[in-house]
Formats: structure tokens, sequence, C-alpha cells
């Protein structure tokens, strides 16, 4: 017996999510993508908690819909908009894309048709309360050197960033 | 109505990857064609969380050392848009032609 629930909150999360995402690639103003992706960041966030996978919610909201978000609005106030907001927005050979991007969709449906049954039906239902601390043993334990080399990753790309957007170094 | 399983997700997943790529092979806003990308990333991690149900926490933390990525690469990106706005008063990438000959 499926709770009706669970099929309810995956769908409405699933349209939250694809239809702000539809929003992003297709507002005019580039501050109304940027909330429209802030929109299908919390509605993903509510996919990973139905995934019981609650860290992940919850790093993707601090960093994603706090962090990366804040950056991006920042950046787009740099920039002007007022002279692109009357430019054409979409580039000469959008048909092309447009074509290539849904031959891409095309294959995806192929493949999800195909090997429908190659998933298994039992998926395991982890613990929530310890979902933290297992991550946890498995960055410093298993993925102890990957773990290093995001932190090298990511002083480089502060110092680029640094180097980029300074006028004379 | 059948039951949600791991199908559904990478369903979704699909979808919000096509959608990334449709705005960066489409728009000419550099901002957008940015955030196009971090649909795609997302897109990526929910295939990977949604395969963690099914074999073990490996694909949380994928998802964590992507997440990172998609942060360091939304900051170099938009340091190199900011320089290049300084220089060249636009946004459009079909403008953005100094490599080109």
């Amino acid at each position: 017996m499926q709770p009706v629930a669970t099929t309810f909150f995956f769908y409405f999360l699933s349209a939250v999510t694809v239809i702000s995402g539809l929003l992003v690639i297709t507002r005019r103003n580039a501050v109304h993508s940027a909330l429209a992706l802030i929109l299908a960041l919390i509605g993903q966030a509510g996919l990973y908690l139905m995934l019981y996978a609650p860290f992940v919610a919850g790093v993707q909201i601090i960093l994603y819909a706090g962090g990366i978000m804040v950056l991006f609005l920042f950046v787009i106030m740099l920039v002007s908009i007022e002279q692109s907001l009357k430019e054409e927005q979409f580039s000469k050979l959008w048909v092309v894309g447009l074509v290539s991007a849904l031959a891409l969709g095309g294959l995806f449906v192929a493949v999800y048709l195909k090997g429908k049954g190659i998933f298994p039906e039992r998926v395991m239902i982890p613990p929530e309360t310890s979902n933290t601390q297992e991550i946890a043993n498995y960055l410093y334990g298993n993925y102890m050197f990957a773990f290093e080399i995001a932190s090298l990753l990511l002083l480089v790309a502060i110092i680029g960033a640094v180097v980029m957007a300074k006028k004379r170094i | 109505m059948a039951p949600i399983g791991t199908l559904h997700y990478l369903v979704i997943a699909a979808a919000l990857f096509v959608l990334g790529v449709i705005g960066v092979l489409t728009r000419r806003n550099v901002v957008i064609i940015l955030m196009s990308i971090e649909l795609i990333l997302n897109a990526v991690n929910l295939n990977l969380v949604a395969f963690s149900r099914i074999w073990g926490l490996h694909g949380q933390v994928f998802s964590i050392f992507i997440i990172t990525d998609a942060a360091a690469e939304a900051a170099v990106g938009l340091g190199i848009l900011i320089a290049f706005f300084r220089n060249k008063e636009t946004v459009n990438v079909d403008e953005i032609d100094l490599l080109k000959w």
C-alpha cells in the first residue's frame, strides 16, 4: 500500500522544479531568471528530502539557494541589464540548438523506455537521523583524498575569481 | 497510480538536463547560460541522490563534491564575465569573439 502523500508531493515538487527551470531559460530579465532558479533549487531540495537525503537537501539550500544565487544576483547588478533587455535574447542559431537539445531528450526517452527493467524495484530506506554522520564517515574515511582535493579546488577558484575580477593586479 | 520509483526521479532529472542544454545552446546572455549550467549540474545531482537510495550513500557524497565544483565554476565564470564586461560592455556570447580569427 503506497501512501498518497508521497505521490502527491513527488508530482508537486517536480512540477515546481520543471516549471521554474522552464522560466529560467525563457525570461527576458536576468533577475527573473535568477529568482526562478532559486525556486527550482528549493523544489529540488524537497525532492532530496523525499529521497531520504536531508544533509544534501540542507547543503543545497544553504550553498546553492543561499550562496551561489547571491553571487549571481550581485553580478547581474554589476553588469548593466537595461541595455541587454532591449536586445534579442536568443542567438541566431537557436533552431539548431533547440533541435539538438530535443534530440538529446529523445535519446533519454529511448534509453529509459528500453532500460526500464534494470533499476531494482526494491529501494533501501536508510535511517534519516544518522544520515549526516554516515556521510561524514565516508567523507573523512573513503573519500579523504577527494575531500582534500576539493578544498584545493576551492582555493584555486577563490584566487582565480579575485584575479579575474580585480581591475589591476 | 504507479508507486514512485527510481525511474521517476531519473525522468525529472532528464527533463532538467534537457532544459539546461536548451538554455546553453539558445540564449545569448552569459549570465543565463551560467544559470543553465547550474541546472545541468543539479540534474546530475538528482540522478546521483536517486541512485544512492539503491546502492548506498556514495551518491550523496559525490553530489556534495559536485556542489563544490558548481560553486567554484560559478565564482570563476562570473569573475571572467565581470572582467569581460569591463572591457567590452556587453554580455552577449556571440559578441565575444576576441579569440576568433
